[in-house]
């Protein structure tokens, strides 16, 4: 929060910002005081807004001439993208949005893990940034069913069919969810409504988890406090914008070429088939992004344990500011937990792998190591690792050296080109 | 040593992806053709689409629908690019049902280039029916609609061959190399000179299957030629906008880095 009181100039605006302080905001917004030694892995913020806003201004569009119904949905997709001006670069932005968007939240979310930014006093931002994530993932599996096609059809048979492991409730559960007795026009009626609905939910929550980071201020790689403004900061506005833009533009690349020139490469070539309920195709598998997450639904051999693993491993990481116990927020100062974060992210994509693969044989076995690691790494390796780990010196501020050593100013130049 | 030890378990990783898995063994990898309409600039053959055209109209159209094109599209640019008479012809040699008229009447009429392809049977079960149970898939996304894509339809319109020994075929059912487990319900089509091109292109079988896949990518994806187009003059435009804004960073970030 900015500290000096912010008067408009003119009258007109004065006359406003007295009733409604807009102009307050803006300049609050703008002058926001921020680390001045933050990394690229900082630009995610933004490039995941921007991600947001392209997935919701392209989906109303879709929406106008989308019809869902059993029997058209599948037509009125192919009917965007051959008689809708420029209707396939709608769709395939928004079809390969997605993708970019659980990439970039990915990089968030590990950005977070490694430099502790989900550390006091940041433990709400954190939260309200899972809940975006938790509604992300059901966003995007209702919006892979409404296309109607095969994987769309089985998709949704599989994720439903989960809600029937519940003991003594879950069949009516699951009829609930379909409005049917299998996934039918109601299902994807309500799939549609839901779809449309949930990304405003998640405009909110952007709205409170950017609130919420401008209580405490951004974390930043040497994850110390800093004093705002200060030395160690630098105003949003030119530096960070900029910054973001830059970062937003190589993104915007990446993103257009799979838009351009690899359309279909991340979705699986069965959606191509309209949905049949009699026919069930040889593997169903969801899209990349909930590959590790399916992976350790299938490691456990009874069905409930599989599914309450696997929200399990969603719902841990609400609890993951009081699972670690260290002091230090940044990875850099942290010589152990370093190597284990890698570990993570390295068992994370070998989930995601055996989530794609059938499971049996080596698939199955890699996808069982790779949950015990995984839930071991978040009740076990994080208490303990944060009590026992003897952590590196803490520069006092970004601008000056490491905490014990005017006589060490070599140490603080190895940190900042760590970071 | 622990970053060895890191090292380490990248490389195991690397390994374990690098496994294929081994389906069933009788699955070929589908032949690689060298495609006009792949990489960044890809376009299709005009010469080759119409051709295509042919075999589909000729072969496929009496088995297979192909219900999401209409035949406008094929006079608009970046598919076949039939002249405007041409489509016209085309679409009025096909008998389309309209209706119902004043009188509650259906009736039929030479179809108009607004027309969707005519399909050869009424509905799913009528052509499932008369194909011995196996429905001839709608054609117009078909090559999406197969892993491998248009590598693979061409190499199952060529993949037709006489049994190994030790497999017993049902009545109605051919073997075919490259096909998910060799069984496929569709007769070999193709034969060398089924049809005459007007073009005087030999119509050998490997010919006629390259023709019928690429008018099939096509169909698939009609956009392509203005995708592609499209896609380099967007890339061009963000990377000249991305060093601009990289050169901006720049100065404007001096202020600070000068401080440090």
């Amino acid at each position: 929060m900015s500290e000096h009181e912010y008067i408009p100039k003119s009258k007109a605006g004065k006359w406003f910002n007295d009733r409604l302080p807009l102009l307050t905001l803006g300049a609050h917004l703008t002058d926001y005081p921020t680390p001045k030694n933050l990394n690229y892995w900082w630009t995610f913020g933004g490039i995941l807004t921007f991600c947001l806003i392209t997935q919701i201004v392209t989906g109303i569009v879709l929406a106008m001439h989308y019809v869902a119904h059993a029997d058209l949905a599948f037509a009125s997709v192919e009917h965007i993208m051959r008689d809708v001006n420029y209707g396939w670069l709608i769709r395939y932005i928004h079809s390969n949005g997605a993708s970019m968007f659980f990439l970039a939240v990915y990089i968030h979310i590990f950005r977070s893990l490694f430099y502790g930014s989900y550390k006091s006093p940041r433990e709400v931002i954190w939260i309200i940034g899972l809940m975006i994530y938790l509604l992300m993932m059901a966003a995007a599996f209702m919006g892979y069913v409404l296309p109607w096609g095969q994987m769309s059809f089985w998709g949704a048979t599989v994720i439903t069919n989960l809600f029937s492991a519940i003991p003594l409730v879950g069949d009516s559960i699951t009829t609930w969810l379909w409005g049917a007795y299998s996934v039918d026009n109601p299902t994807l009626n309500r799939f549609f409504s839901l779809h449309y609905l949930i990304p405003f939910l998640i405009l909110g929550l952007v709205v409170l988890h950017i609130w919420a980071l401008h209580v405490p201020g951004n974390n930043n790689p040497v994850g110390i406090d800093i004093k705002k403004p200060s030395k160690d900061t630098v105003p949003f506005h030119p530096y960070i914008t900029i910054k973001d833009a830059f970062a937003l533009l190589v993104f915007m690349i990446i993103f257009a070429g799979f838009v351009f020139f690899t359309p279909n490469v991340l979705g699986h070539s069965d959606n191509y088939i309209p949905a049949n309920p009699l026919v069930t195709p040889a593997h169903i598998v969801p899209e990349w992004y909930l590959l590790p997450f399916y992976a350790i639904l299938r490691s456990v051999p009874d069905k409930l344990g599989g599914v309450i693993l696997m929200f399990s491993a969603i719902f841990i990481l609400f609890v993951l500011p009081w699972l670690d116990t260290s002091k230090v927020r940044s990875a850099v100062f942290r010589p152990i937990y370093r190597q284990f974060f890698w570990i993570l992210v390295i068992d994370v994509l070998m989930l995601g792998y055996v989530g794609a693969m059938p499971a049996e044989g080596i698939y199955l076995v890699l996808a069982r190591v790779g949950t015990i690691y995984y839930f071991l790494h978040f009740i076990v390796v994080m208490p303990v690792v944060g009590y026992l780990e003897k952590t590196d010196p803490i520069p006092m501020s970004i601008s000056e050296p490491v905490l014990n050593g005017g006589a060490e100013p070599s140490l603080a130049r190895k940190v900042n080109d760590k970071v | 040593m622990i970053k060895s030890n890191i090292k380490l378990l990248v490389l195991s990783f690397l390994l374990i992806i690098s496994f294929r898995p081994l389906h069933s063994a009788e699955m070929v990898d589908p032949i690689k053709v060298d495609w006009s309409f792949k990489g960044l600039t890809g376009t299709f053959d005009r010469a080759s689409l119409q051709r295509g055209f042919q075999v589909y109209k000729e072969v496929c159209a009496s088995c297979h629908s192909m219900q999401y094109l209409s035949y406008r599209n094929l006079g608009e640019p970046g598919g076949p690019e039939f002249s405007e008479q041409e489509v016209k012809a085309i679409a009025a040699s096909f008998e389309i049902e309209d209706g119902p008229d004043s009188q509650g009447e259906m009736f039929t009429r030479p179809g108009k280039p607004s027309d969707k392809f005519k399909s050869p049977y009424p509905n799913v079960q009528a052509a499932t029916a008369a194909n011995g149970g196996a429905y001839p898939p709608d054609m117009s996304v078909l090559v999406k609609a197969r892993k491998g894509g248009a590598n693979y339809i061409y190499s199952v319109l060529v993949g037709y061959e006489d049994p190994p020994p030790g497999v017993t075929l049902d009545d109605g059912v051919y073997y075919n190399k490259y096909m998910a487990g060799n069984k496929i319900k569709m007769p070999n089509n193709l034969m060398d000179g089924l049809v005459e091109y007007a073009d005087g292109t030999e119509s050998t079988v490997e010919q006629m299957a390259k023709d019928v896949t690429t008018f099939l990518a096509w169909a698939a994806e009609p956009e392509l030629e203005e995708r592609h187009k499209t896609g380099v003059k967007v890339i061009i435009y963000l990377v000249l906008l991305t060093i601009l804004v990289y050169l901006s960073m720049k100065k404007i970030w001096s202020r600070v880095d000068s401080e440090m």
